[in-house]
């Protein structure tokens, strides 16, 4: 068994979230210049160039990329070999308000009732998993809510196959239109039930920006709701042109006979993720 | 690196116009000019905007006369050390929207956030000759170099959502809502088949 420090946790946590408000990964970096490089129109071009120098900006003068530093989102993958010293929901919330007060980062959590800023950025969104092995894996996603709240989910009945999927999805994302800061990355959750199908469309997004999943179907569902949204006209931030959608990245689970859950979790271009392995 | 550089054809486009905008301004502008803000404006967000229409409600006065002015839709991040402001580019405008008609009655003529408005707001802004603009969303950083002076106004509990006046120099953003009831996103999208390569 290895032993882990909960204020080591809080120490990482902090870093980590600090760096992914300022410094955007080369995976959506990549994936902004490959856009930029296509875009044939004046404007949406123009604005690619824009948000390549603001991603730059923010990593030299260390202030965010955007002011919505997001409800941080934490993926803590715990080997079965590890034990905490402490309460881990509290180290990783003490990490996330620690990184947020020291970051000058936006507190954008509030009570969903009162509105009341908790002041703090927390409580953070936390998944546990186990995992074999003696190592503590944290990710976080601050994500903001410009694209959250043009997420979607569907109980599909199962004789809608994968065009009512499709269908689902596509709608979803254009129905979104220019809201969510296109380009953005969709993140698909099919099967599973309800709960399971929100999550892996938002696990999705921890894949490197535009990996294609390994099973064929799935592969070629991201395919056709790649260039079916792409057609849709929309564009960067809105302003037209075909890069409203840089990835889709689909993950999957069995369902119950009956069901088929389809989840869309929609992200904007500023993908911010970091990692770190404990 | 050679892509870190605005395009000099961006900043060529853009047509520099000051704030407030005057009706010639407001008269001109076209869904899809692309325009350069200098001068004042003010901020607010969902908690500013539900004050500020609880205190019309209440028949009160408002912390300051928005008539013929900006209100630019921005949560900023916190000042750091030495800094006039954070990260502050533009939130969804369609949360403001079941509060923007009260303040277009007050004069209000020009609102700036990203994303689409509502019908009705579009209509209110037709009937009282106001534009919508959007600016860059996710580029907060850029945008924030672009605030020269922030000046906290009202509603400083409210914390990000508090009320700021804003002097701004060359800040970017594209002409959506025209007086002529045009729409700029609705221009990119029109005619377009839902999902034509399903």
């Amino acid at each position: 068994m290895r032993t882990i420090n909960p204020e080591e946790i809080s120490t990482r946590i902090a870093d980590l979230v600090v760096a992914a408000a300022r410094d955007l990964e080369p995976d959506i970096l990549d994936a902004l210049v490959t856009a930029r490089d296509r875009e044939e129109r004046d404007l949406p071009r123009d604005v690619l160039d824009l948000l390549l120098v603001n991603a730059d900006m923010a990593s030299r003068e260390r202030i965010p990329v955007c002011q919505d530093t997001g409800v941080c989102t934490v993926f803590v993958e715990i080997g079965a070999e590890v034990v905490i010293a402490g309460d881990i929901t509290t180290a990783v919330n003490a990490g996330v308000e620690k990184g947020y007060g020291e970051g000058f980062l936006r507190n954008s959590v509030c009570d969903p009732l009162t509105r009341k800023n908790t002041g703090t950025n927390t409580p953070a969104v936390i998944h546990f998993e186990p995992v074999p092995g003696d190592r503590l894996k944290v990710t976080v996603l601050p994500k903001g809510c410009g694209s959250e709240n043009m997420s979607a989910m569907a109980m599909l009945p199962p004789s809608s196959g994968i065009a009512g999927i499709e269908q689902f999805v596509v709608n979803t994302v254009i129905n979104a239109g220019p809201n969510p800061c296109p380009p953005v990355i969709v993140g698909v959750g099919i099967g599973g039930n309800f709960e399971k199908a929100a999550w892996l469309a938002k696990k999705s997004l921890l894949r490197q920006v535009g990996v294609a999943a390994p099973r064929q179907d799935l592969a070629g569902i991201e395919g056709r709701l790649l260039a079916a949204i792409n057609q849709g006209g929309a564009g960067v931030e809105g302003f037209g042109g075909n890069n409203t959608c840089l990835a889709v990245h689909a993950e999957i689970f069995p369902s119950h006979i009956a069901s088929l859950p389809v989840a869309v979790n929609i992200q904007c271009h500023a993908h911010r993720h970091k990692e770190a392995v404990i | 690196m050679s892509f870190l550089k605005v395009s000099p054809g961006f900043t060529a486009r853009m047509r520099s116009l000051s704030l407030p905008l005057v009706d010639r301004d407001l008269e001109e502008l076209r869904a899809g000019d692309l325009v350069s803000l200098s001068g004042v404006m003010y901020t607010g967000r969902d908690q500013t905007h539900r004050r500020l229409v609880e205190l019309i409600e209440r028949g009160k006065n408002l912390p300051v006369d928005l008539a013929g002015h900006l209100l630019y839709y921005v949560g900023p991040t916190p000042a750091p050390p030495g800094a006039v402001i954070g990260a502050a580019g533009p939130t969804t405008s369609y949360r403001m929207d079941s509060y923007t008609p009260a303040l277009l009655a007050l004069g209000l003529r020009v609102t700036m956030g990203k994303g689409a408005r509502s019908a009705t707001v579009r209509a209110e802004m037709v009937r009282h000759r106001a534009v919508y603009l959007a600016s860059i969303g996710g580029a907060g950083a850029f945008l924030s170099r672009c605030i020269k002076k922030a000046e906290l106004i009202a509603f400083k509990d409210a914390g990000p959502e508090a009320m700021f006046r804003f002097e701004v120099e060359g800040f970017p953003a594209v002409v959506i809502n025209d007086l002529g009831g045009n729409d700029f996103y609705q221009m990119q999208t029109e005619g377009r088949e839902l999902g034509s390569r399903l």
